[in-house]
């Protein structure tokens, strides 16, 4: 367990060989990018193991820093911090990784920047990974802004796409509104506690009377998470990350990094369970966000984008669980769905592959014949996300359910059902419109690779088995994440059997729009009654982009424009005149050297004068040396 | 008297004598041997003094002085020399020749380093300051049929030379107006007060001697034109070990001997920091020859480094420490670079760099290190070193720390310029560059050390720190 720093210094590793030494040769930066991360994961699954057998770990987490910085009066230690949390985090994300990584072999073979690519994906994982185990909230932000960074580069990585372009700005602008929330909240609780360590906060913070600032703080902070798991309002750009390579989309936006946020909230639970309000506000947000997210998910057409709706709905679920005061169930469903999600964005780039990269969902149609494995594979995802037992998702989503019902939230209980019902069907009208149903004519598709298969199974093996650890009859989940004393699961019969019927009837009613009568439904889209309206309002994601767009332009861009004024006049106009002077100084002082030798010790002593006489002014006996000798 | 105090002195003169006698008898073709044999005996007194840390102790009276601050200054001046060998071996073989006597003569450098670095009179210092100069000359002028480098080796001895008159005048003065050499005594003089006005007089002319060795403005005319034109290893070698000597010797008289009189040179040395890192980072924007544009750099890094001398308090004694160590890794690596793309293409303009990425993505990757090291980003060792530099001034002079952070950004406009010519430009002849084995040795050290330090500093900072106060405990 000693070794866990070396899981992110593997692939940071990685990332500077590939960059400065391996770029030419691609397999060998591909084989190093992987050998890195499948080598963590195999510490990663030691370190499991060790806190599976150190429960004790649960609530004094073993902690190992060295001294970063220090200066008088700030002192700050970097470090690991490892609990059943961070493991669990370390296991999932170096397994999510590896098994991406793989895949990209096949995805992005042929690809220009093979290596770059690869060195990214690297970069991010020790970000990621730096980021659940640091065990300082500093060396957390850096880890934090460092996969904000590598999401940036790897969004735009198709970089002579405009649209790649823009949807990397997007993120990085957005994500930074709520990083900035952030960074105020962390500079609040270093003034307030003096210091970062997230151990010596844990003890500080329930301690602490000002609630009013303390409010204050964890709101800052929420920002952060909200901005980064693409919470309401700030999910704008989440969609559009969908520019860049799907293993990205899949690795990053959908398994790991956006979940970062719900690992900060879990994280510091024990300063938002402190401030119920803050709390409420937790809840809120994740189950608007959830319901919200998928109410628009049932118009979008293109594949990826459906899936990316999906994941903030899930994001959203996750949040929920958070703010009604789960670890547990908030953690569940984040562990579960890393699987099928990734699980479901992989197949989509199977399928994207196999179709040359057309995305309409509604130009697909009886894939199941052509890409057998990927339609099998995605079905598991499906039957998980819709909550069917014995799938992964129906344990997570239903703890979480429980846990709102529990601490009486039944408005939100009754937003999170209908969500699991809407999630159930557009998840299933994806499906039955990609891989069922009449073939299209126009498409030649054919399955991927192994190499990208057998990711898939692996996965669709997880999103399979990855709930039965969480049960009521055999909660190894719940000993060891909790927050506060571990109450043991009773079976919640009516809500087992509830959960499972609308996820059914999700399905079913699916079936029946998109499955058997697809032509009528398209019809029912275009017209122009109430529903269509509702229609085109879902479909333009409640014009909140737009909404944005016009803030932007209207506002923004009007006080830019007279900054931008003041820019080209003042502010340019200085910095060009510096760097000239600049550069002319420069050029000036060069005539003195002229390479001659009488010339250099003419300077010389000219520069013994200079001091002399500087020394005789500025001293304190300046007097007396003009003076002469006394 | 405890000689086991020299045995780092012993060992490193051992070591010299026996390359040149070594050079004499084994046959012209196994003269390649003695680089890797130099390298052995340095890493191993390197070893020796790490091991003798904690020794702490005076001989003849004062005379040489043994702490952990010189220890430490020794440790720069023998990693300076360990890596200047490793990466000038295959430069030696192909462009100087004469190996038994360029190892030999560098060897004895580093003694004369070690000297400086442990003198406690003025006698002893002038002695290291000669060897080590002396050592110099023959090294920088070693090229015998290149004109540059005859040119620059007639340069060094003659301002050297003059720089050394101009120190001994001054030495002579300050020991006419306290009747003593050694170091301490003087200090406890002049703590006692009053002091006749000639000694100010004395301070110029040490200032202006030594200014000459860590390349201060005005006294750095020589700095381009000898860097330009020595071997380059040897400039390297120049720009580490010399200065870090000097240093060490300015930070022992002025610190420890002058500071009863700090108030009369706190604030001419603040003021030749600053003009030192304004000249020495503008005038490096128009250089095209990549040696010269690190010598005006290296002028530059001497003012950043002399900020730590203004307060002359322990914080900045660790700070000059600290930097003085890091920036061998820096300077080392760049050097190494120029030398071997010269060794290959005959050139050391800027221009020629171009796809440097490409024919050497090592070498590129050392030299952006480097640079960037050099110029203070994080995460590379520099931002740190620059840190602990300019914090220790910013309680009384900070305009001068303000002066070195602009001077810092403005140092960025012309080390990116490098990096673009060598990462951006396509190459005018894509043939790879290939380094030998001690060659690529030297630069992964210096990358490796480069980057931990940097996101690490922790460690190295108490180290100097310990080193500083044992300097401190001393006087």
């Amino acid at each position: 367990m000693y070794h866990a720093w070396l899981v992110p210094l593997l692939p940071a590793l990685s990332f500077a060989v590939i960059s400065l030494l391996t770029k030419q040769w691609k397999w060998l930066s591909a084989t190093i990018s992987i050998g890195a991360m499948v080598s963590g994961f195999i510490i990663a699954a030691f370190i499991a193991v060790g806190v599976l057998q150190h429960p004790g770990l649960i609530n004094h987490p073993l902690v190992y820093s060295l001294r970063w910085l220090s200066m008088p009066g700030f002192k700050v230690d970097a470090g690991i911090l490892l609990d059943p949390l961070s493991a669990m985090m370390l296991f999932m994300v170096t397994l999510v990784a590896s098994l991406i990584q793989i895949y990209s072999l096949g995805y992005m073979r042929g690809e220009k920047g093979f290596s770059v690519f690869f060195a990214y994906m690297s970069l991010f994982g020790a970000s990621m990974l730096l980021l659940v185990a640091a065990s300082n909230l500093l060396e957390l932000f850096v880890a934090w802004e460092g996969v904000g960074v590598c999401s940036y580069m790897l969004i735009g990585f198709y970089n002579h796409k405009i649209s790649a372009r823009e949807a990397a700005k997007k993120a990085f602008v957005t994500t930074r509104i709520g990083d900035t929330g952030l960074l105020l909240g962390l500079l609040s609780l270093q003034l307030i506690f003096g210091t970062l360590n997230i151990a010596d906060l844990a003890q500080k913070i329930p301690q602490f009377q000002n609630i009013p600032l303390l409010i204050t703080v964890a709101v800052l902070f929420f920002l952060g998470p909200v901005g980064k798991s693409g919470q309401f309002p700030l999910h704008v750009w989440l969609p559009d990350a969908m520019e860049g390579p799907t293993p990205v989309s899949a690795l990053i936006h959908a398994a790991t990094m956006v979940v970062a946020g719900v690992y900060l909230v879990g994280r510091m639970l024990f300063m938002f369970a402190s401030v119920p309000p803050v709390m409420e506000l937790v809840a809120w947000v994740g189950g608007f966000t959830a319901i919200f997210a998928a109410s628009i998910a049932i118009t979008q057409r293109e594949i990826k984008r459906i899936l990316a709706y999906s994941t903030i709905s899930q994001i959203g679920y996750m949040m929920l669980g958070l703010g009604v005061g789960s670890l547990s169930a908030g953690f569940f469903h984040l562990w579960t769905h890393a699987f099928f999600k990734a699980l479901m964005f992989l197949g989509a780039g199977s399928v994207l592959i196999g179709l040359h990269h057309k995305a309409d969902v509604w130009e697909m149609g009886g894939l199941i014949k052509k890409m057998p494995i990927t339609a099998v594979t995605f079905v598991v995802g499906g039957l998980a996300i819709s909550g069917i037992p014995p799938f992964a998702g129906f344990w997570s989503k239903g703890d979480i359910l429980d846990a709102t019902l529990a601490s009486g939230h039944t408005v939100l209980f009754v937003i999170g059902s209908f969500t699991a019902f809407l999630t159930a069907f557009y998840i299933w009208r994806m499906i039955f419109l990609c891989f069922f149903g009449k073939e299209n004519p126009e498409n030649h598709p054919q399955e991927s690779p192994l190499v990208m298969t057998i990711p898939l199974m692996i996965l669709a093996l997880f999103s399979t088995v990855a709930g039965l650890i969480g049960t009521p009859w055999w909660d190894v989940w719940g000993r060891y994440i909790h927050f506060g004393t571990y109450v043991p699961p009773v079976a919640n019969w009516p809500l087992m059997i509830g959960d499972t019927l609308l996820g059914a009837l999700g399905i079913y009613a699916a079936y029946l729009f998109y499955c058997k009568d697809r032509e009528k439904t398209k019809a029912l889209a275009a017209r122009q009654w109430f529903g269509g309206r509702l229609y085109d309002v879902l479909y333009h994601k409640y014009y909140l982009d737009e909404l944005y767009m016009w803030f932007n332009h209207s506002m923004v861009d009007g006080v830019a424009r007279l900054m931008y004024l003041f820019d080209i006049y003042v502010v340019d106009g200085i910095v060009n005149g510096v760097g000239a002077f600049t550069v002319a100084a420069g050029e000036g002082l060069r005539v003195f050297q002229t390479g001659r030798l009488q010339n250099y010790a003419l300077v010389f002593f000219l520069g013994v004068l200079a001091v002399g006489v500087l020394l005789a002014f500025t001293g304190p006996h300046a007097t007396l040396f003009l003076g002469g000798v006394r | 008297m405890d000689w086991s105090l020299m045995d780092i002195e012993i060992a490193t003169a051992v070591l010299g004598l026996g390359l040149l006698v070594l050079g004499l008898i084994v046959p012209h073709n196994a003269r390649r041997g003695l680089g890797w044999l130099t390298v052995l005996g340095l890493a191993g007194i390197l070893a020796l003094s790490i091991g003798t840390w904690s020794h702490q102790g005076s001989l003849y009276g004062g005379m040489y002085i043994v702490d952990s601050y010189s220890t430490f200054f020794k440790e720069i001046f023998l990693t300076a020399a360990i890596l200047v060998t490793l990466g000038s071996m295959r430069y030696v073989d192909e462009q100087v020749g004469y190996q038994a006597e360029y190892y030999g003569i560098l060897v004895f450098a580093t003694l004369g380093m070690m000297v400086m670095a442990s003198a406690g009179d003025f006698i002893t210092l002038y002695l290291g300051l000669e060897l080590m100069t002396i050592a110099f000359i023959i090294l920088v002028a070693l090229r015998k049929t290149d004109g540059k480098s005859v040119e620059a080796g007639i340069k060094y001895v003659l301002l050297a030379g003059l720089s050394s008159a101009v120190l001994l005048f001054g030495l002579s003065l300050v020991y006419g107006l306290t009747g003593t050499v050694n170091i301490i005594r003087i200090a406890l003089l002049l703590s006692r007060g009053a002091f006749p006005p000639v000694l100010i007089l004395g301070l110029v002319l040490l200032v202006a001697g030594l200014g000459f060795k860590i390349s201060a403005v005005p006294f750095h005319m020589w700095a381009p034109d000898v860097y330009e034109g020595a071997p380059t290893p040897i400039t390297a070698f120049l720009g580490t070990g010399s200065k870090a000597a000097s240093f060490a010797v300015v930070l022992r008289l002025f610190t420890a001997g002058f500071s009863g009189v700090w108030a009369n040179w706190t604030l001419m040395v603040a003021i030749l920091a600053a003009v030192t890192m304004v000249v020495g980072n503008l005038v490096a924007i128009p250089q095209t020859n990549i040696k010269r544009l690190l010598a005006y750099s290296s002028v530059a890094q001497a003012g950043y480094i002399l900020v730590g001398v203004v307060t002359a308090s322990p914080a900045g004694v660790k700070a000059v420490l600290f930097y003085a160590f890091i920036y061998v890794f820096a300077t080392v690596g760049a050097f190494t670079v120029v030398a071997n793309v010269f060794a290959q293409t005959g050139s050391d303009e800027i221009r020629d760099y171009a796809g440097l990425s490409q024919r050497s993505p090592l070498s590129a990757a050392m030299m952006l290190f480097a640079l960037l090291s050099m110029a203070g980003i994080p995460p590379l060792a520099g931002f740190a070193g620059k840190f602990y530099l300019f914090a220790t001034v910013i309680q009384g002079y900070p305009w001068l720390a303000v002066i070195g952070l602009v001077m810092s950004m403005v140092s960025v406009y012309y080390y990116l310029r490098v990096v673009l010519v060598m990462y951006r430009d396509e190459p005018l002849d894509p043939s790879p560059i290939t380094l030998s084995s001690p060659v690529a040795l030297t630069m992964v050290i210096a990358m490796v050390a480069t980057l931990v330090i940097g996101f690490y500093p922790g460690p190295l900072a108490n180290v100097t720190d310990l080193a500083a106060r044992s300097f401190f405990v001393l006087r």
